[in-house]
């Protein structure tokens, strides 16, 4: 890491060297050929595509008849805005974000701090918590589905030996996205956790030996070393898990389908049975772009909190 | 290294008090480590229960108890005999590695050209290629399809692979990579008379294996566990990725939780062995990225 930033910091003086001295117009030719083939494929699949939606998105076009059908003008975004099951799904993105973001980073972070000063064993720390990250959703949602399972789930029979009634994971509507959350921060806290222990081996060792002979007793060196010098982990942490959590999909789909009586049904899902299963792809689209604006409000704040922490260092 | 030669001097000034903090600090990581051993034991229990039932027969999951009277690799034989699993392993494995290989070499040669060429408008196209970051994949889903289905690749690996290869942050990563290497290679090849592929393919490909470690890897994994975009273009069940497989068939298992979790270990193996084999470019690749992106 360290070598890299020294590597990048070097680097970054020196192009503006060797680069002056050549003629500027001389490689417009190959780079075109360097650009080449990342450029169409982006073009094709994701800025093309992105226009194309923004384009359905004033039509009422149908999943099932060719061409865009009839322009609608505005109508489609009207009737999100006034439909109820849009605003309760975006409701239900809401507060999935809101369950699995605080634990996500606050049990990570811990963890991470944790580990930190175990000297042996990490890797079986990075395997018990990042292992599961890296496997697919539909692997995960099988394995929560029967821990879930009422009366015969092993969280249902655990709870009940210490005199707990479990409630019906999946099956209550009150406590279905609580299930949800609490499996997608079993799932992805690996990968904070990782983001953490790496900010951790930022921090120059000196400042606590510094610490450590003017007296601070770990708790001390946590609350005015740690905590402090991962402030930009802990936005970058942030960001990406307000924006990884609104774009919750797989779970929904696999262990609730959206159940019960809708109150899992997040944005991503509404889009998907609006196209898939209404064939409103004009409609959906909208719908898109709506989520899309949200997710781009969201990495805008990042972007002026992390300008602003630059300033500050 | 050199904090600890640095820190003897003061500790020999000053033994008393930090022997007596020394004990405070040996207590305090040793309850640290006992909590962490608690929570990552806690955090393993779903998949030693998942490999628990799936090593029971389907009868015996009803009594949940972690002891097994009857072990038996039954349900994994009934998971790889009355399923396509087989197939989708090669499904997605075709897909992934397709796609991840198009990743890298698409990446790192535009992010070639974006480090070390000189051409006009290279600003604009740096911003034009980061603004692809900021567009979430999932909201792409709707246009794309259409645009497959009009030309009737639906239902084909290319369907899986093609909008999967062209990645930002791919090119981001490279370039950052790319930066960080010293122009004198670069020059060194041009006397000798290489031109720009030549350089790029062998004097900064073979430099840029940790970045192309990281960049395959990911996107491999990612591919591979992809479900929104394959459930939705892959119909034949030859043809599906696992994770599309699994969700399809799951309603079928029914109470059958042995065969379930057989499944859901199958579906893991392959990525745990990835895991279990790339463990540091992963973690590695998360960090460097992660905190510089």
């Amino acid at each position: 890491m360290s070598t890299q930033t020294a590597a990048a910091a070097r680097a970054a003086t020196e192009p503006r060297r060797t680069g002056a001295a050549r003629p500027a117009a001389q490689q417009t030719r190959p780079a075109i050929g360097f650009l080449a083939p990342f450029i169409v494929l982006y073009l094709l699949f994701i800025i093309g595509p992105a226009l194309y939606g923004l384009v359905m998105s004033f039509f009422d076009t149908s999943l099932v008849k060719p061409g865009l059908a009839g322009f609608a003008g505005f109508r489609n975004y009207a009737e999100a805005l006034r439909s109820s099951d849009f605003w309760s799904s975006l409701w239900h993105t809401m507060w999935f974000t809101i369950l699995t973001t605080p634990p996500l980073i606050i049990l990570a972070f811990v963890f991470a701090l944790l580990a930190d000063r175990v000297r042996r064993g990490r890797w079986f720390f990075r395997l018990a918590f990042f292992a599961p990250f890296i496997l697919p959703s539909a692997v995960v949602a099988l394995i929560w589905m029967w821990m879930y399972t009422p009366l015969l789930g092993i969280l249902h029979v655990s709870l009940d030996k210490i005199g707990i009634t479990a409630p019906n994971w999946l099956g209550d509507p009150n406590w279905a996205m609580v299930s949800l959350a609490i499996t997608t921060v079993w799932w992805t806290l690996g990968f904070n956790f990782v983001l953490y222990l790496a900010g951790l081996q930022e921090i120059p060792r000196d400042l606590y030996e510094a610490a450590a002979i003017d007296g601070a007793g770990p708790w001390q060196q946590i609350r005015t070393i740690t905590i402090p010098m991962l402030g930009r982990t802990t936005t970058l942490v942030a960001v990406l898990q307000v924006i990884a959590s609104l774009k919750v999909f797989d779970q929904m789909y696999i262990m609730t389908s959206g159940g019960p009586n809708f109150a899992t049904r997040s944005i991503l899902e509404y889009v998907y049975d609006e196209s898939f299963t209404n064939y409103r792809v004009g409609y959906a689209s909208a719908v898109s772009m709506l989520f899309f604006l949200v997710v781009l409000a969201v990495s805008f704040v990042w972007f002026s909190i992390v300008r602003r922490q630059e300033k500050e260092v | 290294m050199a904090t600890q030669t640095l820190e003897a001097a003061p500790r020999a000034a000053t033994t008393v008090s930090l022997e007596h903090f020394d004990r405070r600090l040996r207590l305090f990581n040793r309850i640290c480590a006992g909590v962490l051993i608690a929570f990552a034991l806690l955090w393993l229990i779903p998949l030693l229960w998942a490999v628990d039932t799936a090593l029971k027969p389907n009868a015996e999951t009803t009594r949940t108890t972690w002891l097994i009277d009857d072990p038996t690799l039954d349900a994994f034989g009934r998971i790889l005999r009355d399923t396509d699993i087989l197939n989708w392993y090669g499904a997605t494995f075709i897909s992934s590695a397709v796609t991840a290989i198009g990743t890298v070499l698409t990446g790192s040669l535009a992010a070639y050209a974006l480090s070390r060429m000189r051409f006009r408008h290279r600003n604009v196209v740096f911003w034009f290629v980061l603004a692809g970051i900021m567009i979430p994949g999932q909201v792409l889903i709707v246009p794309q399809f259409r645009e497959f289905d009009s030309v009737h690749l639906l239902n084909t690996y290319w369907a899986v692979a093609l909008p999967q290869i062209p990645t930002a942050i791919a090119v981001f990563i490279f370039k950052q990579f790319f930066d960080g290497l010293p122009r004198d290679l670069d020059e060194a090849a041009r006397v000798d008379g290489a031109g720009a592929f030549r350089t790029y393919r062998t004097i900064i490909m073979p430099l840029t294996r940790p970045a192309v470690a990281a960049v395959f890897i990911f996107t491999f994994v990612s591919t591979w566990n992809n479900l929104l975009w394959p459930l939705l273009v892959l119909t034949t069940p030859d043809l599906m990725t696992v994770p599309v497989g699994l969700a399809t068939v799951q309603g079928t298992f029914g109470i059958r939780y042995a065969d379930t979790m057989a499944s859901a270990v199958l579906g893991a193996i392959p990525l745990v062995a990835v895991f279990l084999l790339f463990q540091r470019h992963i973690v590695q690749g998360i960090a460097g990225t992660g905190l510089k992106g």
